[in-house]
């Protein structure tokens, strides 16, 4: 509501049609960022003989336009699965599979079999960026202009899109797919669907959409626990069974029908599935396999230096070396699950939107936090949910969001991306801080040793950040900065997790005005 | 923060995105002058020919790359050396595209003080005045294409332009003075509105009317000719260029400076024909030639216009135009708007109409003008269309025409895009922001006079614009849609010549409407 007063510069809109010119400029200035990133290297720019993620998604391309689909997940004579193998499910697949066919037909070169490998070329590299572009535009886009303008209902149009705009100019999302190399805006584009619908009561498809989005990444696990909660907890409700039976005319006191609806989101989402892997059902083998690639124990506790608990606590001991794999596994999976259950009990309990995108964002932490073999990526997992959080934390959202894009940092650095980290984070911040309804407010009016806390971190991280490039490690230590990086976010990670539980539990806490936003949409006047 | 402060700071944070984009030779010629200024005595730099990219600006532009040179030369020793040509590192670009950025905090400072002289003619809109001024300038399509892409530093320039504006609506005349002079010695192009300031400046310094107002009769010319403040102003003028050109006069490289810094030896038209009468000119003659030869004539001579190469180029049926002309159709064209300055009360809104009016005849008349020049008219007039509602209209389609014309200096695929998509960030923010800061009162009237004209079609209608305009806009739009979307793989050159062409109709429309505002208003 109240922009800092100092900052009233914005032209007041009258008209409709003003109002759509500001939205127009608003997205054709979030492209153009995309595509000024886009100018940048990714992963794995000229360095044979694996490249990156770049490579990985072009060959994807190749072998699934060449090869017949019961060929994709297995080792053949053409397809050889330690060259980047297909480890996504198959949705990406078919994904590929359409992008490979355009490829083609632009220039069969780009995806021929086996002499295509490393292929690095000036249209090439444009097209493949064009691709994400358009998978953005066509799904990410619509998905965050709908979701606040559908959940957000009492914000100023102005607020609107300008809320909108925030959420699309995030800069580890943009750093990560137009820079770095990768498909997330369609995997998360698809979960803030499937949350907007189940936010606006469209709980069937809620569950179709986010059944797509698991079957495109299944890096979406992340976000299954608070779904599955949160319909579980809408449908155990009375209210919604009171509904079920009043459209059917009966009026029986019989708890048949909150069952029913549990039933019917349970054959949506068999439904969407069997559809997604129709051409892999054809034995048990080949579903194995198809598992199998997708979810590969077989690899290590972690990652590089990805800012999550194992890999920060290793500075102190060093598990790895002192567990089993197995006993590795089974601590990843109850401290994972521990950190879960109050949220997502407290779901179940209250499933109202609210308590819902907290559990998302708590959910994502705790499996970034504590599971197994994580990336630095997946924290784009928690940062989605939060940015949609941004106009109820204005300034905790900003404040996680910029340290989930430094989390990152050393992986920039090894793409080369570190211009557009430092550029997109100073006008995230300067953007989020004249445009995100109630920013300013809140940093002008909240206690003074909370702003200084920020300061002080964000000064760590640029300290941290740029020092690693200028300073050069002792020879002993030549992970330093890469590892104090990851520390000092898990720890940031940690106390935000803390936090968004604790928000969670307590939604009086952010104030009577800033409720009524979940209200309208649920109009049971069931808690906040 | 100031708001231009911010602006320019979220501007900045999309041009360090541009790194990396395309980059013309203007890249290498900068980097060279560097060198030039790094390497070698002064008295060489005009002679040094290394390279075929000569230093063909003024004696300040090499100052100011001597000094860039000097930070050059401890960030990359390689960068300053002289035979290193094309060098094209990570560094070199790094260092040169940060220079542009930084520079451009002068353009930031001059919209922070235009906009504090200014204050009193916003009604009350001063914050949202600076704001779209600041996007105007800072975000402005044609620099962000020149200088963030392309590579120059008219940010910078313009910034110096502005601020001297700025000194003379303040009153602060030989500030202002100073400031032009050094703006003159350090791009010699701004010698095209040259002539507004020295008409202004003669009326509004020079000759002072009497103090007592009231008197009826008026003093005779002469009387108001203040002697003593001629001199000086001519003293400081006359400083400015001593420092600048003084060091080569005693040295005697006069003559050779001034060689390069006016290649008479170029052609009518650049290789991508400017949008200016020339292109019209040539464009008849072309086709009067298509058509004698169809008629059966034979042509004495067969040059070839599209042949895209700088240098003597003829025209087959129309006379040829040797330099003399261009001059004289210029000046003839200066001529009545400067007489009105000269003779009417004139505010200092009338120094930036002439101003703008200068740079329409240079650009539209003068020879081998570059199509980069137009924003010369673009960038003084959106002072004016802040305030002005005629001359919002006016801009909107100027802007809006003269940026299409803009769009054949990048060629490169992966920066199409980008230039689209900035373009139409660029023409939808102002035909949005600049109606809203002007037509205030103008929507009152409307309500009270006329309801919405319903026979204009939903296509046609830009805010703003007449229908003629919009129809012209559209045209304009439509056959640069063509241009970039169709092949020429048989006439390489028609998508330019379209550009060109209708460019420079919609350029020439948009002179006679500001010409007529200026003299008839």
């Amino acid at each position: 509501m109240a922009r800092g007063t100092e900052y009233s510069f914005l032209p007041k809109l009258s008209s409709k049609r003003e109002v759509f010119g500001l939205g127009a400029c608003l997205c054709l200035i979030a492209i153009l960022l995309r595509l000024g990133v886009a100018l940048h290297p990714y992963s794995g720019a000229g360095t044979p003989p694996m490249f990156g993620d770049f490579e990985a998604q072009r060959h994807w391309m190749e072998i699934t336009y060449h090869l017949s689909p019961s060929e994709w997940y297995f080792n053949t004579s053409n397809n050889n699965l330690s060259y980047w193998g297909l480890d996504y499910p198959p949705l990406t697949a078919y994904h590929s599979w359409i992008c490979g066919a355009i490829a083609h037909s632009i220039n069969p070169d780009w995806v021929s079999l086996h002499h295509s490998h490393g292929l690095e070329d000036y249209y090439h590299k444009l097209f493949m960026r064009y691709t994400v572009l358009v998978a953005d535009i066509l799904i990410y886009f619509p998905a965050i202009f709908v979701f606040v303008f559908g959940v957000y209902r009492s914000l100023s149009l102005e607020d609107k899109l300008s809320t909108a705009f925030i959420i699309l100019v995030t800069p580890s999302l943009l750093v990560i797919d137009h820079g770095h190399f990768q498909y997330n805006s369609i995997s998360l584009g698809l979960a803030v669907w499937a949350v907007l619908a189940s936010c606006t009561r469209h709980n069937l498809l809620s569950c179709i959409f986010f059944s797509l989005s698991l079957n495109y990444k299944q890096m979406e696990l992340y976000h299954s626990l608070p779904f599955f909660f949160f319909l579980l907890g809408k449908a155990l409700q009375q209210r919604e069974a009171r509904l079920a039976m009043r459209s059917c005319q009966v009026n029986i006191k019989f708890n048949f029908f909150r069952y029913l609806t549990i039933i019917k989101y349970g054959l949506c989402v068999i439904a969407t599935f069997l559809i997604c892997w129709l051409p892999f059902l054809s034995s048990i083998s080949s579903i194995q396999q198809v598992l199998h690639r997708l979810f590969p124990f077989s690899r290590g506790l972690y990652e590089d230096k990805v800012a999550n608990f194992w890999c920060s606590l290793s500075v102190l001991i060093k598990l790895k070396l002192l567990l089993s794999r197995g006993v590795l596994l089974q601590l990843c999976f109850w401290t994972t699950i521990l950190s879960i259950v109050p949220s997502a009990i407290n779901l179940l309990f209250y499933p109202t939107p609210y308590r819902f995108l907290h559990s998302l964002v708590n959910s994502a932490l705790s499996f970034f936090l504590f599971s197994f073999q994580v990336h630095e990526k997946s924290i784009l997992l928690a940062v989605i949910p939060v940015s949609l959080l941004a106009v109820v934390h204005p300034f905790v959202s900003t404040w996680f969001i910029l340290v989930a894009t430094f989390s990152m940092y050393p992986l920039l650095v090894k793409d080369g991306l570190v211009l557009p980290t430092w550029s997109l984070s100073l006008f995230f911040f300067l953007s989020s801080y004249l445009f995100l309804p109630r920013l300013s407010y809140k940093m002008h009016n909240q206690d003074r040793r909370i702003n200084l806390l920020f300061y002080v971190s964000m000064g760590l991280f640029f300290a941290l950040c740029i020092s690693s490039h200028f300073v050069t490690p002792p020879a002993r230590l030549p992970d330093l900065f890469p590892v104090l990086i990851s520390g000092f976010s898990c720890l940031h990670f940690l106390g935000f997790l803390v936090w968004f539980n604790y928000m969670q539990f307590m939604p009086q806490q952010i104030g009577h005005t800033y409720q009524k936003y979940f209200r309208l949409v649920h109009n049971k006047p069931h808690e906040n | 923060m100031d708001v231009a402060l911010i602006v320019f700071i979220l501007a900045a944070t999309f041009k360090i995105l541009l790194f990396p984009a395309y980059k013309s030779t203007d890249f290498e010629v900068h980097r060279n002058w560097l060198a030039i200024t790094h390497s070698l005595p002064v008295s060489q730099w005009y002679y040094e020919a290394t390279s075929e990219w000569t230093l063909d600006y003024p004696p300040f532009f090499a100052w100011f790359e001597a000094i860039l040179s000097q930070v050059a030369g401890l960030i990359d020793p390689t960068i300053v050396n002289i035979n290193n040509l094309y060098y094209n590192n990570f560094t070199v670009v790094w260092f040169q595209r940060s220079t542009v950025i930084i520079t451009e905090l002068a353009l930031c400072y001059a919209i922070m003080e235009y906009c504090r002289v200014r204050e009193g003619f916003t009604r009350g809109q001063t914050q949202v005045m600076k704001f779209v001024l600041s996007f105007q300038l800072l975000a402005n399509f044609g620099l962000v294409i020149i200088d963030h892409i392309h590579f120059q530093y008219n940010g910078f320039l313009f910034g110096v332009l502005l601020l001297s504006i700025t000194r003379i609506i303040e009153g602060r005349h030989l500030e202002g003075a100073i400031w032009f002079s050094i703006l003159l010695n350090l791009k010699h192009i701004f010698l095209y509105i040259s002539p507004a300031y020295f008409i202004y400046l003669l009326k509004h310094y020079c000759f002072t009317k009497s103090d007592d107002q009231h008197k009826k009769v008026e003093t005779p010319l002469l009387r108001q000719f203040r002697v003593d403040r001629f001199l000086l102003l001519g003293t400081l003028i006359l400083t400015v260029f001593i420092l600048s050109f003084g060091p080569f006069v005693t040295m005697g490289q006069l003559g050779q400076v001034l060689s390069r810094l006016f290649p008479f030896k170029r052609g009518l038209c650049h290789a991508y024909w400017a949008p200016n009468f020339w292109a019209l000119y040539n464009v008849i003659d072309k086709t009067l030639a298509i058509i004698a030869t169809r008629l059966g004539y034979t042509l004495s001579i067969t040059g070839s216009m599209t042949s895209g190469l700088v240098g003597e180029m003829s025209h087959q049926v129309l006379p040829s135009v040797p330099p003399i002309v261009t001059l004289i159709l210029t000046l003839l064209t200066m001529i009545p708007p400067l007489l009105k300055l000269w003779f009417s009360k004139s505010s200092s809104q009338d120094f930036i109409k002439v101003i703008v009016l200068c740079a329409y005849s240079s650009f539209l008349f003068g020879w081998h003008v570059h199509e980069k020049a137009v924003l010369m008219i673009t960038i003084p007039m959106s002072l004016l269309a802040l305030e002005d509602k005629k001359f919002t209209r006016i801009y909107l389609l100027l802007s809006a025409i003269g940026h299409i014309s803009l769009f054949p200096l990048l060629y490169t695929a992966a920066e199409t895009l980008i230039k689209v998509c900035l373009y139409a960030l660029f023409t939808i923010s102002s035909f949005f922001a600049l109606p809203m800061l002007t037509l205030d009162n103008a929507k009152e009237d409307k309500k009270k006079t006329s309801k919405p004209n319903p026979t204009r079609s939903w296509l046609l209608s830009f805010p703003a614009l007449t229908t003629t305009d919009s129809l012209l806009l559209s045209i304009v739009l439509l056959f640069q849609i063509f241009c970039l979307c169709g092949s020429f793989v048989k006439f390489p050159f028609l998508p330019l010549l379209l550009t060109s062409v209708t460019c420079s109709v919609g350029i020439h429309w948009t002179w006679i409407m500001t010409l007529y505002t200026y003299l008839f208003n």
